[in-house]
């Protein structure tokens, strides 16, 4: 829809429309699935919330007390597996559309593998970090390291409560093309989570 | 022709629910949620307004009312602000009137996700519950000013940091954000796809895109709140430095090292000030729809209102930082802003003469919410004329945190969007209820409540070029502030204790009509936009009956010449419209019409 169009629209007029050689009056309004649509918005807002972490966390290193924190190896490796994770249900809304139930459960039961993966391994790099003396409290990027990885986590931890929806349905013995929609949607949320962690993974080692 | 609106038509909606529970309590249906949206949020306004009446009574009369000492003061100053801005008006508007209007003027039978409807509701009571729980609890509530600012805000000797008091409204603030990105995800998602056949987006009632752009800044603008919120609870709670600089505080040196709280101003504000739209934009459109009904005229220039919405909502984002003129910032930087704050002048009075000139020639009818709607004109031009004076840095300094300001914000984002609130209740109230209010009763509420307004917060104009400053417990003997300036602030007291009794009237006038009143029928007002035409009122549950309404034509087709009602509705198909005798066929009006 093109906003001009929309905008300069002359609403005291009547515009009848044509469609399929029956007159009807339309409403413009898309068939793209409602979910799809309140995703998008979703991912607005979250990213807005880590977009004004981030311009927080710049203003924040310009001020004397900033000190560089240590950047754990293990981030690599983690990032590897929110990666694959994203890759597996990518390629599980693929195998959804084309209906074929074992690759789906493989696909989401591997996917389910990789995030919890990532999401064990960022504890773990919590572990390391206490484990040296790094705690919440002890500089502002290790404040904001525990913060931004937490916020993710939960994030993640909120997906995978659809992730589980879906594959509670498709192990109970649904057709995949029921939980069609909501692979997608998962598909489209893990993207947008590895894009934000690429973000933050940047950040802190920006530092 | 169904196959073009699938999404508004939401056949698993139409499933009445039976038990009292799934009806009443943990219910779905957005016109259930809409009010108890709308009587929990009036039921904390209830508790702001008494909170208001104690810091009045302090003000007027110092040294008489022994159950106020400084600290509940500035718990009341806070708790008052806080609760207004965010927990009645946020909530009233989009959680009550977006609920409401958005299915039923857009010819949907709900929301698109009524689950995640009634969660939103019920994450907002939480929200509220706990900021209630703040009175109960050792220390009482914050007393930190509803701007939170640090350091102050979390360090011993400001109310409410020795119990929990700022632990609450912290989590209340982040809990209420939750609440309300359920409902705004909702709110946007229903009006771009659950509209019925013919409803284009310019079509549709101002109300729905005063709400939807309000609804969309509200999202956008949220986070920072949710980010501050966050970060201030981390500091306060587990010793970090976000916004704590290092410091020492009775004598005690901190454990914070080097934050800062300019940062959590920015921050604030960022979300500070589209929050004054994402109250006043549903304010100007609710208002836009009671004009034009009341004044049997169409509203004057609906595109121009349209692309100011828009306009005004793009604008706020970029003026925060004029709520900080004196934090020390660069001039240069506080240039901009001024520039920018008044650009948003520009829109916001192009809305304001539209209101005028729908009125222009119409054939007005003082029903009780014309008389809001019209005493809203006057409350808010004359608190964006003080706004012009406070958006310019050279004029803001000598003004700032006086009682000018006081009176500036009160009029403009207090009485302003409550006069519109008062209006929408009154005008929906027999589409809601099925009853008629007490006209009379209506109209007293009305007199005592915009001349009671103006006898608050006139004089307080007067009080600020004084420089009376704001949040003072007590002015005690200074020389600056004459005798005078008490006897008035006495005077002030006596009018905001007359208004808030007067609310009284109000709250008896919709309860007791409930029961009293004469029934309504389905379209009192003669209205033309959707909500009016529905089979029942109040409408039942899926709105619609067996099938959606179809719209010909925009939500103001009022006063067309030739026509017998002088209205019609949106959902009469152009042959089936009734003309005087003579007046030929009906036909659209096009700008050739117009003489």
């Amino acid at each position: 829809m093109n906003p001009f169009r929309l905008l300069t629209e002359k609403p005291w007029l009547s515009t009848p429309q044509t469609v399929g050689g029956m007159t009807v009056e339309v409403s413009q309004a898309s068939l793209v699935p409602p979910q799809k649509v309140a995703l998008r918005v979703f991912l607005g807002v979250v990213g807005v919330l880590f977009g004004l972490f981030f311009t927080a966390y710049f203003i924040r290193m310009g001020l004397a007390d900033w000190r560089p924190m240590p950047e754990p190896q293990q981030l690599w490796f983690n990032t590897l597996l929110l990666f694959l994770g994203s890759i597996t249900l990518q390629w599980t809304s693929h195998v959804v559309r084309r209906g074929e139930t074992g690759l789906v459960k493989i696909g989401l039961l591997l996917g389910a593998i990789f995030t919890f993966g990532f999401v064990f391994g960022q504890v773990s790099v919590w572990q390391q970090m206490t484990a040296e003396g790094y705690y919440l409290s002890s500089n502002p990027a290790n404040s904001f390291f525990y913060v931004l990885t937490g916020l993710h986590a939960l994030h993640i931890l909120g997906g995978l409560w659809v992730w589980t929806r879906a594959s509670v349905r498709v192990m109970a013995g649904a057709k995949p093309e029921v939980v069609r929609l909501s692979v997608g949607l998962c598909a489209t949320y893990w993207h947008f989570l590895l894009l934000v962690w690429l973000a933050v993974f940047a950040l802190i080692s920006y530092t | 022709m169904t196959s073009y609106v699938p999404i508004a038509d939401q056949s698993h909606v139409m499933h009445d629910p039976h038990t009292f529970i799934t009806k009443y309590v943990w219910s779905q249906d957005h016109k259930v949620i809409a009010i108890q949206y709308g009587g929990t949020a009036i039921f904390v306004g209830l508790i702001a307004l008494v909170l208001s009446a104690m810091m009045r009574l302090q003000l007027g009369y110092p040294d008489t009312f022994s159950f106020i000492d400084p600290a509940n003061y500035i718990q009341f100053v806070t708790m008052h602000g806080m609760i207004m801005v965010i927990y009645l008006l946020t909530a009233l508007f989009l959680g009550g009137f977006g609920n409401y209007l958005i299915p039923l003027q857009l010819g949907a039978r709900d929301m698109v996700f009524p689950y995640l409807n009634m969660l939103s509701y019920w994450f907002y009571l939480l929200s509220v519950l706990i900021l209630l729980a703040s009175f109960f609890v050792t220390g009482g509530p914050t007393g930190a000013g509803w701007t939170l600012y640090p350091p102050q805000a979390i360090l011993r000797g400001t109310p409410g940091t020795d119990g929990p008091g700022i632990i609450l409204m912290l989590v209340s603030l982040l809990v209420f954000i939750m609440a309300f990105t359920m409902g705004g995800l909702n709110y946007v998602t229903t009006v771009l796809q659950a509209r019925t056949h013919g409803m284009t987006l310019m079509r549709m009632p101002l109300s729905v895109w005063g709400i939807f752009v309000a609804t969309i800044l509200a999202l956008f603008a949220f986070p920072a709140l949710f980010v501050s919120a966050l970060m201030m609870l981390l500091d306060k709670l587990l010793g970090t430095s976000f916004f704590m600089p290092a410091l020492a505080s009775l004598g005690q040196v901190s454990e914070h090292t080097g934050g800062s709280p300019i940062l959590f101003q920015h921050l604030f504000w960022f979300f500070g000030h589209p929050e004054v739209y994402i109250v006043a934009l549903p304010a100007f459109g609710l208002v836009s729809d009671v004009l034009s009904t009341h004044a049997r005229k169409n509203i004057f220039g609906y595109r121009m209102m349209v692309w100011a919405i828009v306009a005004i909502g793009g604008l706020s984002f970029i003026v925060w930082a004029h709520h900080m003129y004196v934090s020390g910032m660069n001039p240069y930087f506080g240039f901009f802003f001024a520039f920018t704050t008044l650009i948003i002048a520009i829109p916001t009075a192009i809305k304001v003469y539209n209101w005028v000139l729908t009125l222009w020639h119409g054939n007005i009818r003082m029903t009780v919410p014309m008389l809001f709607a019209m005493g809203f004109i006057f409350t808010f031009i004359h608190g964006g004329l003080t706004g012009i004076f406070l958006g310019n840095v050279t004029v803001d300094l000598p003004l700032s945190d006086t009682y000018f300001v006081v009176a500036h914000f009160h009029m403009v984002m207090g009485v302003s969007p409550v006069m519109v609130l008062f209006a929408a209740i009154y005008h929906w109230y027999p589409k809601i209820t099925g009853k008629m209010f007490n006209v009379t009763l209506g109209k007293i509420h009305f007199w005592a409540t915009f001349l009671g307004t103006y006898a608050i917060y006139l004089p307080m104009h007067y009080l600020g070029f004084l420089g009376v400053p704001r949040r003072y417990f007590a002015l005690g003997s200074t020389d600056f502030i004459p005798d005078s300036a008490m006897a008035l602030n006495a005077n002030i007291t006596q009018a905001a204790i007359f208004v808030g009794v007067m609310q009284l009237l109000f709250i008896y006038n919709i309860i007791s009509s409930l029961r009293n009143g004469a029934p309504a029928g389905g379209n009192p007002w003669e209205s033309v936009s959707l909500e009016w035409q529905t089979p029942d009122t109040p409408p039942r549950h899926g709105n619609w009956g067996d099938k959606l309404p179809v719209v010909y034509r925009w939500a103001y087709e009022y006063g067309v010449p030739g026509v017998k009602d002088d209205f019609v509705p949106q959902n009469v198909p152009p042959e089936e419209v009734v003309m005087e005798p003579g007046a030929g066929k009906y036909v659209d009006r096009s700008e050739g019409h117009y003489s």
